[in-house]
């Protein structure tokens, strides 16, 4: 059993990060080639790469690699692989907090508020699956749990919709809703930024702890390991994390449930070793998928959360399929 | 010399005491086993003994200490634990498994050479380093067993407490492991606590033999001191005969009262 080695695998996803960056800058309804980036700064296609292309291809790059972290912890703290954001409820909730802000109509008052919402929806969402699930860490109470706050969250967001007072308020909470990088602007940019960094930085803190807890809670435990630290770092790192992404863009699924299986192998399985490549392969897998969303030939753009699913949903049936195998 | 002493700890779990009032001490150099029947309490006093259960009264002192009052990683460095659960959750190498073992050592940088040191050591120690670069989840039961205790040994503890390290091992094995425990009290002066259902075994390999029944201490003492018919008949409801056969003591279970 040989993993490839951590400096290939990250020049290669570096590779295709820078790659597929550019390719972000580039492609669109409108091409924007390369002669435009040199060329007097009064060219109107400036203006697209500056106030479109730039903060939807650093969104795209921050939002996957959040999803793609997050959803490496999660698995590797719950040594559940069916875990992710998505399937454990945390951005149906980052979504439903968000929601209440639109609904309420107060975003306008502030642009913090929307990402308040969401990350308090985010963190409550990580607080309560611990303590739902924390104790016994099996597979079964976890996705149940999951489960839960799903449910919860999209009868609070369908709520909010019937009840919603103007037809402004429910296209806006509809077309927020499915995920899509299109039309962010600059301040999305500085508001979800220095808040997924912070949360990707809390949970990297949490590698080593990751790595102890493939030995069981107890396993971990004697090893020194502080779990109520952990799982604080956890709970706050996945929270900012998401809940940024999910009020930068709104829910996008399966990014933290398929970069971690595409990248585990890659590492040797060690699931501390596996945040930053789960990250990075995020990030790749986003831009991947916003660029081909930009390209389909379709009068009105799919929703890049959308695309993702139709994509993530066939994965996610095969993965329980090979699990079930492995499991009976 | 560095005592680990238990100071009349009790233990209650949502309604049940499981330890009511346990007192003993153990040694560096010796290899202790603690007996008793299913329930009488043996896995929570070794995990109190390990720092993982705080008592909810009584003390465990570690030398002058309160055990609980020393920061985790040096717990960790000092004291070593083996689960009675094999639990490894992900397919990593058997190295790597064993590497996890260095976490209370392992600086900002990652493994060190020292750290590498001890993971060979261990792979040798348990003979396990044709295991090395396998997948811990295509081993075998017993294959997984010994790279467990390999794991333990990594962290080249003062203490070693392990809970029903034997259980699941072939014979052969249970003797190499139990070789392996005696071979670290009386050569290194590590101080191995293990809880253990096979009382040959702890007639065979143990110095210090702890019986426990119902939350308390029945009987505390060198083996065959300990372990005999009237003892095992309080704590196991059993007929047993202690006999002597040619490589040494016996014990017979006839029938059950």
């Amino acid at each position: 059993m040989r993993s490839i080695s951590a400096r290939f695998l990250y020049s290669a996803l570096l590779f295709a990060l820078v790659t597929l960056s550019c390719g972000s800058l580039i492609a669109g309804k409108v091409w924007v080639p390369w002669s435009a980036w040199f060329a007097v700064n009064d060219d109107p296609l400036w203006v697209i790469i500056l106030e479109l292309r730039i903060p939807r291809t650093i969104l795209g790059v921050a939002v996957g690699f959040a999803l793609g972290v997050s959803g490496a912890a999660l698995q590797g703290y719950t040594r559940n692989p069916l875990a992710d954001p998505g399937v454990l409820g945390v951005s149906a909730l980052a979504a439903l907090g968000a929601v209440m802000t639109l609904f309420f109509g107060v975003t306008i008052s502030s642009p913090w508020l929307l990402p308040l919402g969401a990350m308090t929806g985010a963190i409550g969402g990580v607080a309560v699956l611990l303590l739902l699930a924390g104790a016994t860490s099996s597979v079964l109470t976890f996705i149940l749990a999951g489960a839960i706050l799903n449910t919860v969250a999209s009868a609070g967001v369908a709520l909010a919709l019937s009840l919603s007072p103007n037809p402004w308020a429910l296209n806006e909470i509809v077309n927020w809703l499915m995920g899509s990088l299109v039309d962010r602007s600059n301040s999305d940019v500085f508001i979800s930024i220095p808040l997924i960094a912070l949360g990707c930085g809390l949970l990297m803190m949490t590698a080593r702890a990751l790595d102890a807890l493939t030995l069981g809670d107890m396993g971990a435990r004697s090893l020194g390991v502080n779990l109520a630290a952990t799982r604080l770092l956890l709970a706050l790192g996945v929270g900012l994390a998401t809940g940024a992404s999910v009020a930068a863009t709104g829910v996008i699924g399966f990014v933290g449930l398929v970069t971690p299986h595409l990248m585990r192998p890659l590492v040797g399985a060690r699931p501390g070793a596996l945040l930053i490549p789960s990250g990075l392969a995020g990030t790749v897998l986003v831009l991947a998928a916003d660029i081909i969303v930009r390209l389909m030939p379709s009068v009105v753009e799919i929703k890049l959360g959308v695309a993702m699913a139709v994509l993530g949903g066939p994965f996610f049936l095969g993965l329980l399929l090979v699990l079930r195998r492995r499991l009976g | 010399m560095t005592h680990l002493v238990a100071e009349n700890v009790h233990v209650r779990l949502g309604d049940r005491q499981v330890l009511s009032g346990v007192s003993a001490s153990f040694s560096l150099g010796q290899v202790t086993a603690i007996v008793g029947p299913n329930g009488a309490g043996k896995s929570t006093l070794l995990s109190c003994l390990a720092g993982l259960r705080a008592p909810d009264q009584g003390v465990v002192k570690f030398g002058d200490d309160d055990l609980m009052k020393i920061p985790a990683r040096e717990r960790a460095q000092r004291v070593g634990f083996l689960p009675q659960i094999p639990e490894v959750a992900w397919a990593v190498e058997a190295r790597t498994l064993i590497g996890f073992g260095r976490t209370p050592f392992i600086g900002s940088r990652g493994l060190s050479v020292e750290d590498d040191v001890a993971i060979e050591r261990a792979l040798v120690m348990t003979n396990t380093l044709d295991l090395a670069h396998r997948n811990v989840m295509t081993l075998s039961g017993g294959e997984r067993g010994r790279v467990l205790i390999a794991r333990a040994l990594a962290g080249q503890p003062e203490w070693l407490l392990a809970d029903e390290p034997l259980t699941g091992l072939d014979p052969g094995f249970q003797l190499d492991a139990a070789e392996l425990f005696r071979t670290l009290a009386h050569k290194d002066g590590c101080g191995v606590i293990m809880t253990l259902h096979d009382l040959h075994m702890a007639l065979r390999v143990a110095d210090h033999v702890v019986v426990l029944a119902d939350g308390h201490i029945l009987a505390d003492g060198t083996p065959i001191d300990v372990l005999t018919p009237a003892i095992l008949a309080e704590a196991y409801g059993v007929d047993a005969s202690i006999t002597h056969g040619k490589h040494g003591p016996l014990i017979e279970i006839l029938r059950c009262r």
